[in-house]
């Protein structure tokens, strides 16, 4: 297929629906709507269901009831409206079932503001509801990232039925670029054991529930630990841009990840060896990024749209504590490479570079 | 980079969908491009604006801090941006409606374009981003004009709506920046 402009919240809503998705509920909210809204009309075209809920709550479960039924389905949110999912999220891992949930970040905690923002990365990272969970989070740094993304997270979410978060943000969300759609993928309602369907006579009922119940808590826990560490081993994605010699390396994700590439290239011309982890699942944390990285490192800089720094934890655990990490943090400007050149520049300093 | 581009107006004017033509113009040339809105807290009937970039590389922030062209369709445009445009950047700006006596940054190239008694001329009221269009590809070389003339009909044919005017209006804007 040929490439064609798309705003990026638009390109994860068609390519969703070229995943197979035929169910989407939620809310609107700045900066997501366009999801919605494309939704709204497209998808009675391919013969789904959408349905603006009253409420980012009923959005939420209305999607824990089509998950249930064995539906490929989506909903997606923002700032205040992406809280409310919290307790839904939470049901979905307890009865373990996939869905795909967008968080379109914006600035701030309570209403904030409509700006791009990466505020949310501990709340997508640590399990934003209660109990015990984890959930798969997507980084998408591109239109067309969105849009592929969006398009695996379903066999994602149904190869681990779990469900799968795609931390996107307003500038992603907004902006237009070139982008490449993949084919249409027919998605069998059917297709699972686990699918809750009109039973016969005779058959046992089923019921969408936490999985504990059913197993006992020892087997809870011993099934729940091996899931984990099945996604921890095979899932972690990223990328490493001038890595293998770089003295000062920079950790970043989303719409801050492609400044980060250009301060790279400038830092480069001058001379300095800057390197860069682009984060493309968020969890499981790409600690592989990490392991191939030799010893003589001056330290890692994490540079999001967060104040408090809110990687800074994973990079220290990734790297075993071994090195210094430092955190630009921007709030609702997307960052700036001469700042990022400056602060690595002053690590160097420091924390003196290879020898 | 080849481009980073700016182009405002009123609601209406056109402004969005110019930069939009540029951006697919980009990518007709197998180029990166962006397109960013103007966003926030905007007033209705007030000014809107877009991002473009255009460029051989890969694109980091879609937003233009430092502007190549600017796309003035209003008054309140340049107010905003002609701070913006780099030393040796060309203004192109609709002087149906900017004031004849305002002076402009002198180590700029600006473009007056009569954009409104053109369109009005052509009888194609919504043609005023594509005489822009025109006369910025005359005044600059981030596309061949003819190259970009047919970008314009062709985003209009994807969408089932070709205006044979349209190209009138972009010669027109053209024939309005040589002196």
């Amino acid at each position: 297929m040929a490439k064609t402009l798309m705003k990026g919240n638009e390109a994860l809503a068609e390519s969703a629906l070229r995943a197979g998705c035929r169910f989407f509920s939620g809310y609107p909210i700045t900066p997501q709507t366009e999801i919605l809204e494309y939704m709204s009309w497209r998808m009675r075209e391919v013969g789904g269901e959408f349905v603006q809920t009253e409420s980012e709550v009923a959005g939420i479960n209305m999607l824990f009831g089509a998950s249930a039924a064995g539906a490929r389905a989506l909903t997606s949110s923002s700032g205040p409206g992406f809280s409310l999912k919290q307790e839904g999220i939470s049901y979905l891992c307890g009865t373990e079932l996939p869905a795909v949930i967008v968080d379109v970040m914006r600035i701030g905690s309570a209403l904030g503001n409509v700006f791009q923002g990466q505020g949310d990365y501990w709340q997508l990272t640590r399990g934003g509801g209660h109990g015990d969970y984890r959930t798969i989070v997507l980084a998408p740094a591109s239109v067309q990232e969105n849009a592929d993304m969006a398009y695996e997270a379903f066999d994602l979410a149904e190869k681990y039925t779990h469900p799968v978060l795609i931390a996107s943000d307003a500038a992603i969300g907004q902006m237009v670029e070139a982008v490449e759609l993949k084919d249409f993928h027919d998605h069998d309602i059917n297709k699972y054991d686990w699918v809750i369907k009109g039973r016969k006579e005779g058959e046992d009922k089923r019921i969408a529930e936490n999985v504990y119940y059913a197993m006992g808590a020892d087997e809870y826990k011993d099934f729940l630990l091996e899931k984990y560490k099945r996604i921890e081993d095979n899932e972690q994605k990223w990328e490493s841009v001038n890595t293998e010699d770089a003295e000062v390396v920079l950790v970043s994700y989303g719409i801050s990840s492609r400044v980060c590439k250009e301060a790279v290239k400038i830092a480069r011309k001058k001379g300095i060896k800057l390197g860069l982890i682009r984060l493309k699942t968020l969890w499981p944390f790409p600690k592989k990024a990490f392991d191939a990285l030799t010893s003589d490192i001056a330290g890692f800089l994490c540079v999001e749209m967060s104040i408090l720094g809110q990687m800074v934890d994973d990079v220290k655990l990734a790297t075993d504590n071994k090195f210094p990490v430092k955190c630009y943090s921007e709030f609702s400007n997307v960052p700036d490479p001469a700042i990022i050149i400056e602060r690595a520049e002053k690590m160097l300093l420091e924390n003196g570079g290879r020898k | 980079m080849i481009g980073e581009i700016v182009c405002s107006g009123f609601g209406g004017q056109g402004v969005l969908v110019a930069g939009m033509i540029l951006a697919y113009a980009g990518m007709g040339q197998d180029k990166y491009v962006t397109w960013f809105p103007s966003y926030g807290a905007e007033m209705r009937g007030g000014t809107a604006n877009c991002n473009v970039k255009i460029s051989e590389d890969e694109i980091a922030s879609p937003y233009v801090k430092e502007i190549d062209v600017l796309l003035a369709m209003n008054e309140t445009s340049v107010d905003k941006f002609e701070n913006q445009i780099k030393a040796g950047g060309v203004m192109v700006v609709n002087s149906s409606i900017v004031s004849p006596n305002r002076d402009f940054r002198s180590d700029i190239k600006v473009v007056k374009v009569p954009a409104n008694e053109i369109a009005r001329r052509e009888a194609n009221p919504k043609g005023l981003n594509i005489i822009m269009l025109g006369a910025m590809a005359g005044a600059t070389e981030i596309f061949e004009p003819d190259y970009l003339k047919s970008a314009v009909d062709k985003y209009f044919a994807d969408k089932g709506k070709v205006n044979p005017k349209n190209s009138l209006c972009f010669d027109a804007g053209i024939n309005s920046c040589i002196i």
